[in-house]
């Protein structure tokens, strides 16, 4: 009797085979038709303050150098892109701070950009006023509006915040807190220590980047390449919103797919999967550093049945500089017993395995920060089930030794012959 | 004597690391180089979910920061071992002031950390440095895994180019990075099957509202016929059913062979 096992065997031998040879995407397609990516929104913060008029760039003006800067990039940015600038300090000349430090406006809103019309009003401008950063940045955030792409803010300033507070690292946390999806990138012109620290800051809260541009040409290629990771960015939807529960009873039921959540310090963050017993579970988290974090580090990630009865645990931990601690696991049942599988009951009610996320960071940041963002990815596929044991044998070596087993029992066998024969001749 | 059993090990060796070489052609290969005809990549990711995908010898050049956290995403197939060169040409050592450490991570499809079995994963670059090179070979990809265990699997891996230690003053000035993947495979000498290679989803998720929202009908449940059957006791079709028959039928030539040997002798 041959069944229908070995048909799908020697239907599947020659795919599997062929999937050696064929590279698979590096991404999984989900099996849904391409969307056209939006195109990416970007807004260009850019200070005009009055530190901005120091000659110290191969002997130019700060400004000059930005302003021909952003004239570049104008020219260059790919059709589609929705550019908007907003400046700071620009228009205010009087000596009162608190008017100083509401000076903030968006010259080009963000739209498929006009070139002619954004290059006529970069060139207007002059260094002015104070540097009031986090109103700039909250306003940038108006600017982007919401939505589900991912939108950039790439801030360009020479001079540290003379309007805290708001502290603009706080503002910067906010705004990610939000979870809009809001990335700010630094760029610090000439910077001295102060202005790099806060910039880092800014560039680590929201899962930025920061540069230093210490001449023209850097600057202008460092925003192409920012205005470029802007669109790759677009291909990718961001991930879902999620608030994990207390516990794990009542706590959201996930899907396949990506999610993002935060999490304070010390916090636990429960989730609940739907795994049938012929399925396997993926997960995976990440949790972004998104401030200064005390030296060692690590996180946890764990499965538990619904009694709390640990499946698997996975962890990483770390010291030092980084972006993102990651982990993740993979848990199936064992193989369903063929006596309770032919109910057909047990194999299409799911159980619901719960995803613990707990962290061991030590910070020094306040107490009502928001929590840590971390990105959590949930996969279930069909289980892979263990190899039947090797009955058979494979390679040379068995080859080898097959033969020369063979070659010994004839050469045996025909000595024995020989023996039997001549006994029974002389006989 | 003695020299007699001597000359015979040196025999043995000398046959032994011949089929070695033969056996491991690709083992012995130096550093990755680039395929011919592929195209730079003059992009990287900075994020999982950014990662830019490359292919094994494709040369990578990437214009960066000092700071920046560098990701790309390669695919793996079952018996492959990858091997990644990295160089990173390094600001000016007048603008710098101190040594800076630099990491290179790989991540699996579930974003857990892989091994390097060879290769300097965190290399210490000089304040006084030019440049600075890092590599690190993976282990070889099994074709399966108990969920359990974190052993390389089919699928998608991640690569993550960082700073990991340097003066804070020496953040955010550019350098340049150079990278090339490497990989030589063998034949899967594993038994097992992962159904569905570890390549993460990059869709945003749907909360369930709904116990009853369920899709029952996701994947097909257990064939009924595939639990029984008088000839389950045998293993699936694979490779072992040929070597092992093409094993067999050796077996009786070599018998066959040795039994007419035995005849010839007595007939001359």
């Amino acid at each position: 009797m041959i069944n229908n096992r070995w048909l799908r065997a020697i239907l599947i031998g020659p795919s599997v085979a062929l999937s050696v040879i064929v590279p698979t995407a590096a991404q999984a397609a989900d099996n849904e038709p391409v969307e056209t990516a939006p195109p990416p929104r970007v807004e260009l913060v850019l200070d005009v303050s009055g530190s901005m008029r120091a000659a110290d760039i191969d002997g130019r003006t700060r400004i000059s150098v930005a302003q021909q800067a952003f004239n570049e990039v104008v020219d260059a940015l790919p059709d589609g892109t929705e550019l908007g600038i907003r400046v700071l300090g620009a228009t205010y000349k009087g000596k009162d701070k608190a008017e100083g430090c509401k000076d903030t406006q968006q010259i080009v809103p963000v739209a498929p950009v006009d070139r002619a019309a954004a290059k006529n009003a970069i060139a207007k401008l002059r260094p002015t006023g104070f540097t009031p950063v986090g109103l700039a940045l909250r306003g940038a955030a108006e600017d982007l509006g919401t939505g589900e792409t991912a939108r950039r803010i790439i801030l360009i300033t020479d001079g540290e915040d003379t309007c805290a507070p708001p502290d603009p690292c706080d503002v910067a946390r906010e705004l990610a807190a939000k979870g809009t999806h809001l990335v700010v990138d630094t760029l610090g012109l000439a910077p001295d220590d102060k202005v790099r620290r806060q910039l880092v800051c800014i560039a680590a809260a929201t899962g930025g980047t920061y540069a230093s541009a210490e001449t023209p040409t850097q600057l202008t290629d460092r925003i192409k390449q920012l205005v470029d990771r802007a669109k790759d960015d677009t291909v990718v939807k961001p991930p879902a919103i999620v608030a994990g529960g207390k516990e794990c009873a009542g706590a959201p039921l996930l899907s396949p797919g990506v999610y993002t959540d935060r999490e304070k310090i010390s916090e636990h963050r429960w989730y609940r999967v739907p795994v049938r017993v012929d399925q396997e579970l993926r997960a995976s988290v990440s949790i972004a550093l998104d401030r200064p974090v005390n030296r060692d580090y690590g996180v946890l990630l764990r499965a538990t049945a619904a009694d709390g009865r640990e499946l698997v645990r996975g962890t990483d931990a770390g010291s030092g500089r980084t972006d993102v601690l990651s982990t993740g696991l993979r848990w199936s049942a064992l193989e369903p017993d063929v006596e309770s599988d032919q109910s057909a009951e047990g194999s299409t009610t799911p159980t619901e395995v719960c995803l613990v996320i707990s962290n061991s960071f030590a910070s020094s940041t306040a107490a009502d920060a928001p929590g840590m963002p971390f990105e959590l990815t949930i996969d279930v596929v069909a289980t892979s089930p263990a190899p039947d044991a090797p009955g058979l044998g494979s390679g040379w070596l068995l080859l080898l030794v097959l033969t020369v087993a063979g070659l010994i029992t004839g050469v045996l066998a025909g000595w024995g012959t020989r023996w039997w024969i001549a006994t029974w001749r002389t006989n | 004597m003695l020299t007699r059993v001597r000359m015979h090990h040196r025999l043995a060796a000398a046959v032994f690391a011949a089929a070695c070489v033969a056996l491991m052609p690709a083992a012995a290969t130096a550093a990755p180089t680039p395929s011919p005809g592929s195209a730079t990549v003059n992009r990287a990711g900075t994020s999982f979910l950014t990662a830019t995908a490359v292919n094994v010898g494709q040369p990578i050049q990437v214009a960066a920061t000092t700071g920046d956290y560098l990701y790309w995403s390669f695919s793996a197939t079952a018996g492959q071992t990858t091997e990644i060169a990295l160089t990173v040409a390094l600001p000016p050592a007048a603008k710098r002031t101190g040594a800076s450490t630099w990491t290179v991570d790989v991540f699996d499809g579930l974003r857990r950390r892989q091994a390097c079995t060879a290769g300097v994963q965190t290399p210490v670059a000089a304040a006084t440095a030019t440049e600075v090179s890092l590599g690190c070979t993976l282990r070889r990809v099994r074709s399966w895994a108990e969920p359990w265990s974190g052993d390389p699997l089919p699928g998608t891996y991640y690569v993550r180019l960082s700073v990991t230690e340097l003066p804070e003053t020496d953040l955010g000035l550019p350098v340049q990075v150079d990278m090339l993947l490497g990989a030589h495979g063998d034949a899967v000498a594993d038994d097992g099957e992962l159904k569905a290679p570890l390549v993460p989803r990059v869709k945003p998720g749907e909360v369930i509202t709904a116990a009853g929202s369920v899709q029952p009908s996701a994947s097909p449940g257990p064939d009924p016929d595939e639990a029984t059957g008088a000839l389950d006791w045998l293993p699936d079709l694979s490779a072992r059913w040929i070597w092992t028959t093409v094993g067999g039928v050796l077996a009786a030539v070599a018998g066959v062979f040795g039994f007419s040997l035995t005849w010839r002798r007595r007939r001359s």
